[in-house]
């Protein structure tokens, strides 16, 4: 098995991809492109349409409207079988009566390979999972995580152009989840695939993928890198999404030095970054590792209505003067007297890392 | 690379031998059935309008197909409503369609009484006995159906084990006729129809969440109260499909009134039966056989449109 | 489970099985009466075995129930794939209903208006018209058996076996038919056990020289209790009870369930 190199002409072409059950529009208009060798994941709560999408680009739904295209080949009316295209299903669909050497080699027919150059391959697919010596085995004699790689390695089986996967880490517990994230992600480089992950998990996508696109009732609503959604969401539905968010109702004001706009919300003035006519309702959206909160500073005044230590971190609760609640958290403080609950505190609001989005 | 593995210039032949295939899958079936199924109805249904003959077939008119339009024409005149007219005239097939209705109903309500707590017991049996205990159900259901209804002969004869016991218990001082009567019929009917009532039953009761009678009892409901509000509620479609199992073939049920039910037994398929096989009259048995169908369309309607809710709801 | 329960599950098994047990136990009777214990024999099995009618006929219901039953074993699988796996294609009401209907249909309209259309066509009576007759019913209990199977199938297998290459004959050959095979032999088994028991669909369509076994045998009790029947009932329950453990093995196994 040999690593690919980056062919932009080998990407993923989704134009205006649009799927309908009955009266429910499942995938609305999605363009999306992709690059060779991108690893990407599409982001989303359940029913978002994410894996319909998915399906569609490996063949067992057909789009009412629009293309997919990969490289040069048109892939929207090919059945799924004839799509250079695999799937690793979140089930994982490993067949009950075959041996996991079985299962590996059931994509390699057809291919043109002798039974030699199919036996080296089905051995290269259970090294690149250590799973070696578990060719035997019936899927029901291995473990969760196990399955798991028997799934990945078949479904690479055939060297895909391009590899998709549902809920990929879904059926795994938290700490084997973290370990294979890893995993997964050196696969990918070392054969240099281009991967679709999709997964309601938005700290997943952010550990696995290159750029994330963000799905919302059917529509792709913000495609790129993990930072950039997480520092620079454009709706304040991708600011929740991808962690927690502070969002302060307000009126967007003057024009500030260094790019910054006013806002005047019930809390009081604030600076931030964003756009738009003066006048227009917004939302400041601002993460709570960015507020600061002291004992005696400048900012909003509150009191600190709740503690909690997290071990690495502590998370603060602040009630505001018209009883709204702001969350911060802060990294625990090295010495010095901690803040206690009760007692008057100021939040600081740095404009650079707040976001005004449309309210 | 291996991509040259699929080939789009062969699509189009794929999707029609796929199209094929699943027109054959669909269609043989239903080509089957609709010969040997629909067609015998309809069938069924013109002669129950011509009248007897001495002749082979034994029936008149019979179709000539090569009669052209004045054949039609002439096979129509010669049907007639004579066999439904007899059958409305003689207190016979009224007093037969009301027996038969009456021996399904009466039976189809003592299965309930007697499936209900059976089915009960199995869905609350361990999860080891569980299997045994449907086999159990399921052995009598395989085995013949004919055997089992004779195996009541031995048992119900006045000079049989049931009236040998009770006369040696001193129960009773002469033996019942219970052979060759409605009592018989009945316990044959409840007897060979009860795995019909009781592995419906048992499907859904077995997979209500046990959690549902344990929060029912946490909230202070007595075991009694938790099965009439909490367990049989929500088995009634079980209930349903049980019943309706059981009362359709019932009506048209022939061994068990021939065998337990001695000759004053009236059921209509009985009826069919000596018309076809005694009398050889093979208009009026179609008369019947259509009165017949007519008393249980009403039913196997409703079993559908159940079954039909059913796989919506879980689907 | 309660006491209650307990006391109303012991007593259906009995009703359930006190017939069947007095069946077997008066086959071994020496006396030809049923209330007089006459001492173990197995005379009436020495009769059973050289009635040369009633073997004919059993042979005759065994070829019938092999025909009928792979018959409907092929109509009853294709129509429960075409119901769960073809969607919500119209008319599928009507297709579930013609598929059941044949299930709960007294006998004795099936037969005689199966024999009617059999006189009607010209079809000559025996052994091809029982076994069209008792496929025509069988089906529909295949076609439950196959599907409930079917249901629990996890589709993602299929649709792994399309991704990974497969044509979609050898997704059905490879995947779908290796792991609803328990469930189409368990269908086979009861339709042939539904045709070797059938009595009243038989009498109608079956011809000269066609007799079946229960046709046989019903001839014979019409006219009372007879011991050589009871040796012959017993020896049908027991190939029954073998038939259903090995049905019950075949759907139950572990491989099987994923």
């Amino acid at each position: 098995m040999h690593a690919n190199t980056v062919h932009p002409e080998q990407g993923l072409r989704l134009e205006r991809v649009t799927k309908r059950f009955s009266a429910h529009t499942a995938v609305d208009a999605v363009s999306l492109d992709l690059a060779g060798g991108e690893f990407f994941c599409l982001l989303g709560p359940s029913g978002c349409g994410k894996s319909t999408l998915l399906r569609m680009v490996a063949g067992f739904e057909t789009p009412d409207s629009g293309t997919i295209r990969l490289g040069d080949t048109d892939l929207t009316a090919l059945p799924p079988h004839r799509r250079p295209v695999n799937m690793m299903f979140q089930s994982y669909a490993l067949f009950p009566h075959m041996s996991v050497a079985a299962n590996l080699a059931y994509g390699l027919k057809g291919l043109g390979l002798s039974r030699a150059q199919s036996a080296e391959r089905v051995k290269a697919l259970l090294r690149l999972v250590r799973l070696e010596g578990f060719e035997a085995r019936r899927p029901d004699k291995l473990s969760g995580g196990q399955r798991q790689r028997v799934a990945l390695a078949r479904a690479l089986a055939r060297e895909p152009r391009l590899l998709l996967l549902d809920e990929p880490l879904g059926a795994l517990d938290r700490a084997l989840r973290e370990e294979t994230q890893g995993e997964l992600r050196a696969i990918q480089r070392r054969l240099g695939t281009s991967f679709v992950v999709v997964t309601h998990d938005a700290a997943e996508a952010m550990a696995l993928a290159d750029r994330i696109g963000v799905m919302e009732r059917g529509r792709l609503v913000q495609v790129g890198p993990p930072r950039d959604l997480y520092e620079r969401p454009a709706s304040r539905y991708v600011a929740g999404l991808l962690g927690d968010v502070n969002l302060i109702d307000g009126r967007l004001g003057r024009a500030e030095p260094g790019d910054l706009r006013s806002v005047e919300t019930a809390l009081g003035f604030l600076r931030a970054r964003g756009e738009g006519a003066a006048g227009n309702p917004v939302v400041v959206a601002v993460r709570p590792e960015r507020l600061i909160v002291s004992g005696a500073g400048a900012g909003l005044p509150g009191t600190l209505a709740e503690a909690t230590f997290l071990g690495d971190r502590i998370r603060y609760r602040v009630e505001m003067a018209n009883g709204s609640v702001l969350r911060a958290s802060a990294p625990l403080p090295a010495a010095g007297p901690a803040l206690s609950v009760g007692q008057g505190v100021t939040v600081a609001v740095p404009p650079e890392s707040a976001r005004i989005l449309p309210a | 690379m291996s991509g040259q593995a699929w080939s789009p210039a062969r699509a189009p032949s794929q999707r029609l031998s796929q199209r094929l295939g699943r027109g054959l899958v669909r269609g043989l079936p239903l080509l089957w059935l609709a010969l040997f199924f629909l067609v015998p109805f309809a069938v069924t249904l013109k002669i129950s309008f011509s009248s007897p003959a001495t002749a082979q077939p034994p029936y008149l008119p019979v179709l000539e197909w090569d009669g052209g339009l004045e054949g039609w024409r002439e096979f129509f005149e010669a049907l007639d409503f004579q066999n439904y007219q007899m059958i409305a005239a003689d207190a016979l097939y009224r007093d037969a369609a009301l027996s038969s209705l009456s021996y399904a109903a009466l039976a189809t309500a003592i299965l309930v009484l007697i499936g209900t707590p059976t089915a009960y017991a199995m869905a609350r049996a361990s999860a080891r006995w569980q299997p045994i205990l449907v086999a159990l159900v399921i052995v009598p259901f395989w085995t013949s159906f004919l055997i089992r209804v004779y195996a009541w002969i031995a048992i119900l004869k006045p000079e049989g084990l049931l009236n040998a016991g009770l006369l040696k218990l001193g129960l009773i001082a002469a033996p019942l006729p219970i052979l060759d009567s409605p009592c018989g019929v009945l316990i044959g009917l409840t007897y060979a129809y009860l795995p019909f009532m009781v592995l419906p039953l048992y499907a859904v009761m077995s997979r209500l969440d046990p959690s549902l009678t344990e929060a029912a009892a946490d909230l202070g409901a007595s075991r009694a109260r938790a099965f009439f509000t909490i367990t049989l509620p929500l088995s009634l479609p079980g209930l349903a499909a049980g019943a309706l199992l059981c009362f359709i073939p019932m009506v048209g049920e022939f061994i068990i009134p021939d065998l337990l039910g001695g000759s004053d037994t009236l059921m209509l398929g009985r009826v069919l039966w000596s018309e076809f096989f005694s009398n050889r009259d093979w208009p009026l048995a179609s008369a019947v056989a259509v009165l017949l169908l007519i008393l249980v369309v009403g039913p196997v309607v409703l079993f559908r449109e159940a079954e039909l809710r059913r796989e919506e709801a879980t689907r | 489970m309660s006491l209650f329960a307990r006391i109303a599950l012991s007593l259906a098994l009995a009703f359930l099985y006190v017939p069947i047990a007095v069946l077997v136990v008066y086959s071994f009777n020496a006396s030809k009466l049923v209330t007089v214990w006459g001492g173990f024999s197995t005379q009436w099995y020495g009769v059973l075995f050289r009635d040369g009618p009633l073997i004919a006929a059993a042979l005759v219901s065994l070829k019938v129930a092999a025909l009928s039953a792979t018959i409907a074993g092929v109509l009853g699988t294709c129509a429960a794939l075409a119901l769960d796996r073809h969607g919500r294609f119209r008319g599928r009401g009507a297709y579930t209903g013609l598929l059941y209907a044949p299930m709960v249909m007294p006998e004795v309209i099936t037969g005689l208006s199966l024999l009617l259309l059999f006189v009607g066509i010209g079809l000559d009576r025996g052994i091809a018209t029982l076994v069209i007759a008792h496929a025509t019913f069988a089906t529909g209990f295949v076609a439950v058996v196959v599907g409930a199977r079917l249901k629990g199938l996890d589709r993602s297998l299929e649709e792994a076996a399309a991704d990974l290459g497969a044509a979609p004959a050898r997704v059905f050959f490879g995947i779908t038919l290796p792991l609803i095979a328990p469930s189409v032999a368990a269908g086979f088994l009861l339709a042939f056990t539904l045709s070797l028991d059938d009595l009243v669909i038989a009498s109608f369509v079956s011809g000269p020289g066609a007799t079946t076994l229960p046709m046989r045998i019903y001839s014979q009790v019409r006219l009372g209790v007879n011991p050589e029947i009871n040796a012959a009932s017993t020896l049908l329950i027991a190939a029954v009870g073998l038939v259903v453990l090995t049905a019950s093995w075949l759907t139950g196994r572990k491989g099987a369930a994923v």
